[in-house]
């Protein structure tokens, strides 16, 4: 073999760049690979199934974002016009919601792409897309009053202590999103919880208003059956006001966060990331699964029908940011975790956790978003249990 | 049920480490890798589960105001002894400890390996010595101490196992250079805190 190799060395400068045989290289190339083993590796390439990267898949986010956002501000300008007692026509209602939602964006966007062109430029690493979906996702999860003050803040945290002191995007153990998120919601409660907030209010409100969304009534109400609360919230108002019946949630014409209201549209984004592969399928079926279980858990030990214990699946299913976390937020591939089975647990870990923090606890009518963010913290523990069980498995097959 | 909420309590909620930041020092020098971290972390549940008991009864029997009436000397059953404390406690850990690991060495070489320099290392954790004095402080009865002492342990394994498992992944990160090592994790530290903050009000 050592005279085979020699001629091969012997003959390499001819045909590598510069020499006469140049053009013959691959030949050389395709011969010396099937008798040795290269030199050379691959650099780039060759493993990778399609020509996706980060830029369309972030793109590909936005796109499925779109349905929840569309809807958002249409539901946004809808529940205003609803409370002022004035007529809903379409146009009223996109126009009023693009009023309210659009500056949100606006100020989400600039402050925190200033914040990533700041690192970008003294760190030396380049704008990532991924911006682009935090910049959409925060937004969407918040209330539509928020002061604009605020949501720069949030951003500002969440770009820079979610994500850019760890290098950027892909980096970062935590959705910076969500971050931003939940540091607005333990930094300013008043802004962001109770029933105060939901519903963008004008001068005139009509009597019997209640700004309360679907999961407020379900854990403090006086009717019998908390399934009677939501189908009969608001009802008295003229037969104007819509009520939380199951129909309704579903669609999403109550109140709530700007993006999370509509199972539809957010479903509508979950089929788009699926079939492109974009979103994992089975950390949303994980969170669907975990929440399943832990619902059928919490109405087994309801003391009556009246508490929020007894709340069926379907309506925690389609109530509070319950899909919205499922399909933008438990799928961020940077944040969540890496391995397949890895994923199942960590999906329905979320699903109980959110479930848990709605019902059992009395502090936050809302779990979903704080589940995840729990998650987040236990994913690499996941990751890397996971990993180790491979590698003792793997140990003892090569023994038996 | 009260004890299991407590339990719940003092792992999530109250978090000894993540909401009072106590044994902080251990947790950020040991929590480099998993395997260390997880060795700190069961000798942590295996001392505070043993020492805050322990320290219950000496706090019970011998510290408390009125505690020593069992002697039936009327000199000492009005004594007020709590202001021994902290040396005690301190003390009544640090030779259980002591103890623990001789014993250990003695008769189970494999948990002594496992728990390596661990065990003498957290003699002076803030955790251990916190946990006593909280325990002092609202009045738990043994049950609800051993209970409180064990779910500590579990909290404190919790997160360190977290925090050892996220710097793993962190090696691939590019954090900028004057907050690698412990800026970085003092930070982490407290976005996992934050998530922590999830079960507050439970």
């Amino acid at each position: 073999m050592k005279f085979i190799e020699d001629i091969f060395n012997k003959m390499r400068p001819d045909f590598e760049k510069g020499g006469k045989f140049e053009f013959l290289y691959p030949l050389f190339e395709a011969k010396e690979s099937f008798i040795f083993t290269p030199g050379t590796r691959t650099k780039n390439g060759c493993h990778v199934r399609d020509s996706i990267d980060s830029k369309r898949f972030m793109s590909t986010v936005i796109v499925a974002l779109i349905p929840p956002l569309l809807f958002g501000i249409y539901n946004t300008g809808y529940q205003h016009l609803v409370v002022s007692g004035e007529p809903t026509s379409f146009i009223s209602c996109v126009l009023y919601g693009s009023w309210y939602v659009v500056p949100i964006i606006v100020v989400s966007y600039a402050v925190g792409g200033v914040w990533e062109l700041l690192f970008a430029l003294v760190r030396k690493h380049e704008i990532n897309e991924g911006f682009l979906v935090t910049g959409l996702l925060f937004p969407l999860t918040l209330p539509p009053t928020i002061p604009l003050w605020q949501v720069a803040v949030g951003v500002s945290f969440g770009v820079v202590i979610g994500k850019e002191v760890f290098g950027g995007t892909g980096m970062n153990v935590f959705n910076p999103a969500l971050v931003a998120r939940a540091f607005l919601f333990f930094a300013y409660p008043a802004q962001i919880s109770g029933d105060r907030v939901w519903v963008a209010q004008g001068k005139e409100v009509v009597d019997g208003f209640s700004g309360a969304t679907p999961l407020l009534v379900a854990s403090s109400h006086d009717a019998n059956s908390v399934v009677t609360a939501l189908n009969e919230f608001g009802t008295g108002v003229a037969g104007r006001f819509a009520d939380f019946s199951f129909s309704n949630c579903f669609v999403g014409l109550t109140s709530g966060s700007i993006g999370e209201t509509s199972a539809i549209a957010n479903l509508i984004g979950a089929a788009i990331l699926i079939i492109t592969g974009i979103g994992s399928w089975r950390i949303m079926v994980a969170v669907v699964l975990g929440a399943f279980a832990m619902t059928t858990a919490m109405n087994a030990c309801a003391p009556n029908d009246a508490s929020f214990y007894a709340l069926p699946f379907h309506y925690h299913f389609v109530t509070g940011g319950f899909i919205f976390g499922a399909v933008y937020m438990a799928t961020d591939p940077v944040s969540a975790a890496g391995t397949g089975v890895g994923k199942w647990i960590y999906g329905f870990l979320i699903g109980a956790i959110a479930i848990i923090i709605r019902t059992a606890n009395p502090a936050y009518p809302e779990g979903m978003m704080l589940a995840i963010l729990f998650m987040n913290a236990f994913a690499p523990l996941i990751d890397y249990l996971v990993m180790q069980r491979h590698i003792q498995w793997r140990l003892q097959r090569g023994r038996a | 049920m009260e004890l299991l909420s407590l339990a719940i309590r003092s792992i999530f909620v109250e978090n000894i480490l993540l909401a009072y930041f106590l044994g902080m020092c251990s947790y950020l020098a040991v929590s480099k890798k998993v395997s260390t971290a997880f060795g700190l972390g069961v000798a942590v549940i295996f001392v505070l589960t043993l020492t805050t008991p322990l320290n219950w009864a000496i706090h019970e029997f011998f510290l408390k105001q009125g505690s020593l009436v069992w002697t039936g000397m009327p000199a000492l059953a009005a004594m007020d002894l709590s202001f021994l404390n902290f040396i005690c406690f301190i003390a009544v850990i640090a030779a259980t400890v002591q103890i623990v690991e001789m014993f250990i060495d003695k008769t189970s070489q494999k948990l002594y390996t496992a728990l390596g320099i661990f065990l003498p290392l957290i003699t002076v954790n803030c955790a251990i010595l916190g946990s006593s004095l909280f325990m002092v402080e609202r009045e738990y009865d043994f049950a609800q101490t051993l209970v409180f002492g064990a779910s500590s342990g579990v909290g404190f394994f919790l997160a360190i196992m977290s925090m050892a498992s996220i710097r793993h992944k962190l090696r691939y990160s590019n954090v900028p250079e004057g907050l690698r090592g412990l800026g970085i994790t003092m930070l982490t530290t407290g976005l996992i805190a934050m998530a922590f903050m999830a079960f507050s009000g439970m």
